[in-house]
């Protein structure tokens, strides 16, 4: 808290606003259609794999183009088939990241974290958020070391530190923590939650875990076969999942 | 004595960086764009790989000769021919070269994981940054590979550059021709020697391919 403080986005509550169609595979195929607002702070995209919870994070981010619909953060509109308007991938700020982690391994952990970082700055000054950001998520460590020499973990950790570094808009997690033993997640998640409310900058998170998405959103979107069953309070829709869960939560609040 | 071995890899040099910006651009874009006869385009790319030299030169004569299109215009403008020149040469060179580089390019390019690219693009990079930093870094080593094997091939052309270059000494005399002239006029040594020389450099050659591979598989 300290040093990245100064690098908070922008105050202003932000509500990201959904509502796309999407096929794939001609008629036999999956369809996507989700309508849904997503306000600053957490919420989890929960479901099983295959729900379409992925194509949902592509289309926000500007990966994929939806056959139809509209996606807006705040008054900006990213998307709408109506008028046949894009903004491309690279304008949006919406830092995705990917279950993959998609970190670049020709270069540094601090190189990869200084890539989104505004080149209108100077040098010294990205380079110091750069390492900021690193040292925030525990991995001040790894600067100078390159991606394949990283544990899971401190993979991710270096993954964070890198969307949060481009000031993001918006924050896409696809199953960010699924590579991860029980404690790390927890750690991870903790971190991240702290991170989340310093910037009030809205953050959506893909995941079919269930403790997951209780341990660190505030709000739930239940999708399945391509459709929103259902969206509100993490703990109205994902209910007390027994002892085991509870000691985790337990655990990861009083840290 | 070791002129035309000159010759050859100032041709060559000049020849392989023309055909890396161009191939690794086209390659590019074979890679990126799913465009209609795309294929089609990749498949006349590859068709100077196995088309008899003379065949190709003889294409290449008529294209870019005296009373051709090209070849008038370039005259117009530059004074001077392309065939039977040091140009011509250089052409010869370059078509030699220029499918291995959109090869390799393309199949290079496309090995590299999709994703990062997509990540550099959530990243604030917009399509030619991400390229420049993210796409082409990651498969520049099957693409270094593709430009040493051009230059090989470049370095050893013969069919082409006499059927569109001729055999003048010091203009387009190059190695390969100077060991066939070597050889019809009885001088074996020098022909033996310059042999040799091009045999030691395409051993190179391949050592130099088969490291950037290996490495390419530990990175």
């Amino acid at each position: 808290m300290n040093a990245v403080q100064g690098t908070v986005p922008n105050a202003a509550p932000r509500t990201l606003s959904v509502s796309i169609r999407h096929r794939y595979g001609g008629s036999g195929g999956f369809s996507v259609a989700v309508d849904f607002e997503a306000g600053p702070g957490i919420t989890s995209l929960f479901g099983r794999s295959g729900a379409g919870k992925s194509t949902v994070l592509a289309a926000i981010a500007g990966l994929i183009r939806p056959d139809s619909g509209r996606i807006a953060l705040g008054g900006e509109t990213w998307f709408d088939s109506s008028t046949g308007f894009e903004l491309p991938v690279h304008r949006r700020g919406a830092a995705l990241v990917f279950q993959s982690l998609a970190l670049f391994p020709h270069l540094t952990a601090l190189d990869n974290v200084r890539y989104g970082i505004s080149r209108s700055l100077p040098a010294d000054e990205r380079r110091g958020r750069a390492l900021a950001l690193l040292e925030r998520m525990r991995v001040g460590h790894l600067a100078g070391r390159k991606p394949p020499s990283f544990s899971g973990g401190e993979g991710q950790r270096v993954a964070l530190a890198r969307a949060f570094a481009m000031e993001p808009r918006l924050v896409l997690l696809d199953e960010p923590f699924s590579a991860l033993d029980r404690d790390l997640r927890l750690q991870l998640a903790a971190d991240l939650c702290g991170y989340v409310e310093e910037t009030g900058v809205p953050l959506i998170h893909v995941t079919h875990n269930r403790s997951e998405a209780r341990a660190i959103a505030g709000r739930v979107i239940l999708i399945d076969g391509g459709r929103v069953t259902a969206a509100g309070g993490t703990d109205d829709l994902l209910p007390d999942g027994g002892a085991d869960e509870r000691a985790e939560l337990s655990a990861l609040r009083n840290r | 004595m070791w002129e035309p071995l000159l010759l050859s890899f100032r041709v060559s040099a000049v020849a392989v960086l023309a055909a890396s910006v161009l191939g690794i651009a086209v390659g590019a874009l074979l890679e990126r764009r799913r465009f209609p006869g795309r294929e089609l385009v990749d498949a006349l790319i590859t068709v100077p790989m196995v088309l008899p030299p003379t065949v190709l030169g003889y294409y290449l004569l008529v294209l870019l000769g005296r009373r051709s299109l090209i070849g008038g215009i370039f005259e117009e403008t530059f004074g001077g021919p392309i065939v039977f020149t040091v140009t011509g040469a250089t052409v010869a060179a370059f078509v030699g070269a220029f499918p291995f580089i959109v090869k390799s390019s393309r199949s290079s390019l496309e090995s590299v994981d999709h994703r990062l690219v997509q990540a550099a693009r959530t990243l604030g990079a917009g399509p030619l940054r991400a390229f420049l930093t993210v796409h082409l870094p990651l498969a520049s080593r099957g693409i270094a590979a593709g430009i040493v094997l051009g230059f090989a091939r470049a370095l050893g052309d013969f069919g082409v550059t006499l059927m569109i270059a001729g055999n003048i000494p010091g203009e387009t005399r190059t190695a390969a021709l100077a060991i066939y002239d070597g050889v019809q006029a009885g001088r074996s040594a020098e022909a033996g020697a310059l042999a040799l020389a091009l045999s030691l450099m395409a051993v190179a050659f391949l050592y130099a391919i088969n490291r950037l591979g290996l490495k390419a598989h530990e990175a």
